[in-house]
Formats: structure tokens, C-alpha cells, sequence
């Protein structure tokens, strides 16, 4: 129940792109044609379910303060939070080097389709930002820190599957020239933002039961199709406008 | 500009307006909207950012011969690791408050695609004042953008700046808001840095017609 929630909530209501902007670099960079923003945020997906678990362990038994116990109870004492930036942005890093590694190995077709996108990954702020979060947020169990790492990574890679299309959809319409590009995507992912902003009523009691949950999914999935029609409709009439 | 020479001048003066690492180069997004519904946060991210990148660039010039191409994604990682933390630990020794407003968004200046774009960009290639003049430049052009956008959505949103109560009372109903008016609490959500960014993209891109893509 616990894990269901915190899926939902990191989607939908906590979505990277939508609620704290993380990624927003490579979410506008690449988010010209559809197929290489599936890619990205793929890669999104699997760097994240590998870093932030590891990011947990390192944070429940290195860095916390007193987690050093393990040790011995003289180390009790120690608190090394300051060192925990270096070492999650080392450990993503070396992750995202020793992935690119090992997908070339053993996946040729999947390297190549995700290739250019892994050395990208490493500085993209998404993938630290779901570690910090997950430190902030004091996340539980490791169980808990992957299903974090998964469910960010499908927030973002919906975020950008979206906003892809619609940048597909809009070469074809008369965008005023100064707000061509940049600055359209701009302001189409604020109005997408506010839509999103609609699921944080959704999961605001913690002793849900089931049923309901599984309705409030169906009528999200909805509503990403409703609120992605949406957008594209009012892009389409502002440009009327003009 | 007696002490820098025209070219030198020229980096700081390029990213203020038609190299703006936001509205053209495309870079810093993230950090730019999310801390920005206060002004005085937005001060702060731009003071932060311009020590990181000052001292980065230098730091980062200096080695450039002896990086190896390879892992220099890292070894970079690592230097701007470091000066972000002695930036976490002096805002937690000094403004504890604001750290707390910033929580994240101060470690999430590691990978702020700023840093890591002008290191590739130019302190690879360039010397170190060269470099500390870029970095300097780079993160006035990122200030300006926050600024601006703090600007607006803590005026417009609570009626303060930098927490004076510029528009007067909304309580005892003094100044402006004796006349009916009402702060717009929409604009401290996080959607609007996003259209204020886009707008400000377009009054930019208006008056400067070089600068429109065409898609």
C-alpha cells in the first residue's frame, strides 16, 4: 500500500518536470522528435532505479549521522551528511560509466539506441536531484528507495514523451516568430505544469484502500490524454489569435 | 573598461543579453525556476552559482592540460562537487533559513548544465582569467534572468520585495490594496516561472530578431 502510494505520488503529484523542474535541460534539448525522447527517458528510467537505491545505502550506512555504528560504537558519533553531494555524484557517475559499459557488452541494439543518451545522463539534473530527494524526504526501506528511483523515472519520461508530441504537432502551426522554439515549449510546459498540479488533491489521506486507488489511476490516465489534448487546443488558439 | 581589454569585456558583457546562458543558450533551467518565487532566494542562487562558476572555471583552466579527455566529465564532477559544498556549509553557517528555502536546489548546482557547459565550452580551452572573466560573465547572465523572474513573482504573487511590503497592507488595506487590489497567488506556483521565463524569451527574441529559431 505504502509502495503504491509513493508510485503514484512521484508520478503524478511529485512529478520531476512538472513540480521541482528537475531535468529541464535535457527535457528541452531533446525533446524535438518523439523516438529520441523515448530513448532519453529510458535512460532516464534505468539510471535512476540503479542510482537511488545505491545512493540509499550509501546515505543509511555511511553518511547519516550515527551510521557509521556498524563499525563499531566508537564511530557513533560521526556525521558525515557534508560529503553526501561528492559521493552521490561520484557513485552516479561511475554508475552511469559502468551501465554504458555493460549494456554495450551485453545489449548491442539496446547501446545503440541508448547510447549518446548515457554520458548526457550523468549532468542531468534529474538523476541527482532524485537522490537528494530521496535523502530529504527520508525514504524508509531500500524497497521503498527503488520503487522512488522507478516511479521519478516514469514522471519524467512521461513529462517528456508529452511535451515531444506536442512539439511535433506544433512545426505545423504559426507561432509568432519570437516565441518560435524555446519559447513556446516554454510556456506549453507551464500549462501542462498547471494541469498537473490538479492530481495533488488525489492522494491526500494515507489509509486509502485499494479500490480506490485503483480508480483514481484509471481516471489519471485519463486525464494526461484529456490535459494533453488541452494544450495542444490552446496553443492551437493562440496561434488563431495572432 | 580600462582594466579589461575589448575582448575581455566582451565575455562579460555577450551573456548578459545575446548569449544568455538561459533564454539562448538553453542551459540552468532547472535551478532557475524552481527557487525563484522569492527575490531574496533568487539573490542568493545568482551569488552562489557566480562563486561556483568563477572559481570552477579558474580552478578547471588551470588543469586543462593535465586532465585526461576521458574522465574529465568526472574530475569536473568532482570540482564543483567540492565548491558546492563549502557553498551548502557557509549558507547553513549563516542564513540557515534560506538554506532551507534552497534545500536541494543548492547540491543541484552540480549539475546545473551552466557549470558543466562552460567548463566544456571554453575553461577547457581558454586561460585562467580569460576563463574566470567567462565564468563571471556566464553567471551575471544567470543572476539577471533570476532576478527578473524573482521580480516579478514575488511582487505580483505577495505584494513584498525582499519581504518590504511594497504594495502596502493587504490586512489593514493601506496603499494599493485600499483600492481593491489583490495579490495573485498564482504566481508563486511553480508553473508561472515557466511562462514568466517564456515571456521573457519572447520580449528578447522581439527585440532582438537575429536571435529567432526557425523550426
Amino acid at each position: 500500500m505504502e509502495q503504491l502510494e509513493l508510485f503514484f505520488k512521484s508520478i503524478f503529484i511529485d512529478n520531476m518536470v512538472f513540480a521541482t523542474f528537475l531535468g529541464m535541460c535535457s527535457y528541452l534539448a531533446v525533446s524535438k522528435k518523439v523516438k529520441t525522447a523515448v530513448g532519453l527517458g529510458a535512460a532516464v528510467i534505468f539510471v535512476l532505479a540503479v542510482t537511488v537505491p545505491l545512493n540509499w545505502l550509501l546515505d543509511q550506512y555511511i553518511l547519516r549521522d550515527g551510521a557509521l555504528v556498524w563499525l563499531g560504537p566508537e564511530y557513533a558519533q560521526y556525521d558525515l551528511s557534508f560529503l553526501s553531494f561528492i559521493l552521490f555524484i561520484a557513485t552516479i557517475a561511475t554508475m552511469v560509466q559502468l551501465v554504458e559499459i555493460v549494456v554495450e557488452k551485453f545489449s548491442p541494439s539496446l547501446y545503440n539506441s541508448l547510447g549518446i543518451f548515457l554520458p548526457l545522463i550523468a549532468v542531468n539534473c534529474a538523476i541527482l536531484g532524485g537522490s537528494l530527494f530521496m535523502q530529504s524526504r527520508e525514504i524508509e526501506t531500500l524497497g521503498l528507495a527503488l520503487n522512488y528511483g522507478i516511479s521519478s523515472g516514469i514522471g519524467w519520461f512521461l513529462a517528456i514523451l508529452a511535451i515531444a508530441a506536442i512539439r511535433e504537432k506544433i512545426r505545423y502551426s504559426n507561432v509568432p516568430g519570437p516565441l518560435r522554439g524555446l519559447g513556446i515549449t516554454f510556456i506549453i510546459t507551464g500549462l501542462m505544469a498547471i494541469g498537473f498540479m490538479s492530481f495533488g488533491g488525489m492522494l491526500t489521506t494515507s489509509g486509502e484502500n485499494e479500490e480506490a486507488t485503483s480508480e483514481t489511476t484509471v481516471s489519471k490516465t485519463e486525464g494526461i490524454n484529456k490535459e494533453k489534448n488541452e494544450s495542444t487546443q490552446i496553443v492551437e488558439v493562440s496561434t488563431i489569435k495572432y | 573598461m580600462g582594466l579589461l581589454s575589448k575582448k575581455d569585456a566582451k565575455l562579460i558583457t555577450d551573456p548578459l543579453s545575446d548569449d544568455n546562458p538561459i533564454t539562448i543558450q538553453v542551459l540552468g533551467i532547472c535551478s532557475a525556476l524552481a527557487i525563484t518565487a522569492e527575490l531574496e532566494a533568487s539573490i542568493v542562487m545568482a551569488v552562489s552559482v557566480m562563486f561556483v562558476l568563477g572559481v570552477g572555471n579558474v580552478v578547471i583552466s588551470l588543469m586543462r592540460n593535465i586532465i585526461p579527455s576521458k574522465i574529465r566529465i568526472i574530475v569536473q564532477l568532482i570540482v564543483v562537487a567540492t565548491l558546492v559544498i563549502i557553498v551548502d556549509l557557509v549558507l547553513k553557517a549563516f542564513a540557515y533559513e534560506l538554506s532551507k528555502t534552497l534545500s536541494v536546489f543548492v547540491g543541484l548546482i552540480i549539475t546545473n548544465c551552466i557549470i558543466m557547459g562552460r567548463f566544456e565550452a571554453f575553461a577547457l580551452a581558454n586561460g585562467p582569467w580569460r576563463s574566470f572573466l567567462d565564468g563571471i560573465g556566464n553567471s551575471l547572465g544567470y543572476g539577471l534572468i533570476l532576478i527578473l523572474v524573482g521580480f516579478f513573482r514575488e511582487l505580483l504573487g505577495s505584494g513584498t520585495l525582499l519581504g518590504y511590503k511594497v504594495l502596502g497592507d493587504p490586512i489593514e488595506l493601506t496603499g494599493l490594496y485600499a483600492f481593491g487590489y489583490e495579490n495573485n497567488g498564482f504566481m508563486l506556483l511553480s508553473p508561472m516561472a515557466l511562462i514568466i521565463v517564456g515571456l521573457i524569451i519572447w520580449v528578447q527574441r522581439a527585440r532582438n530578431p537575429s536571435l529567432i529559431e526557425d523550426e
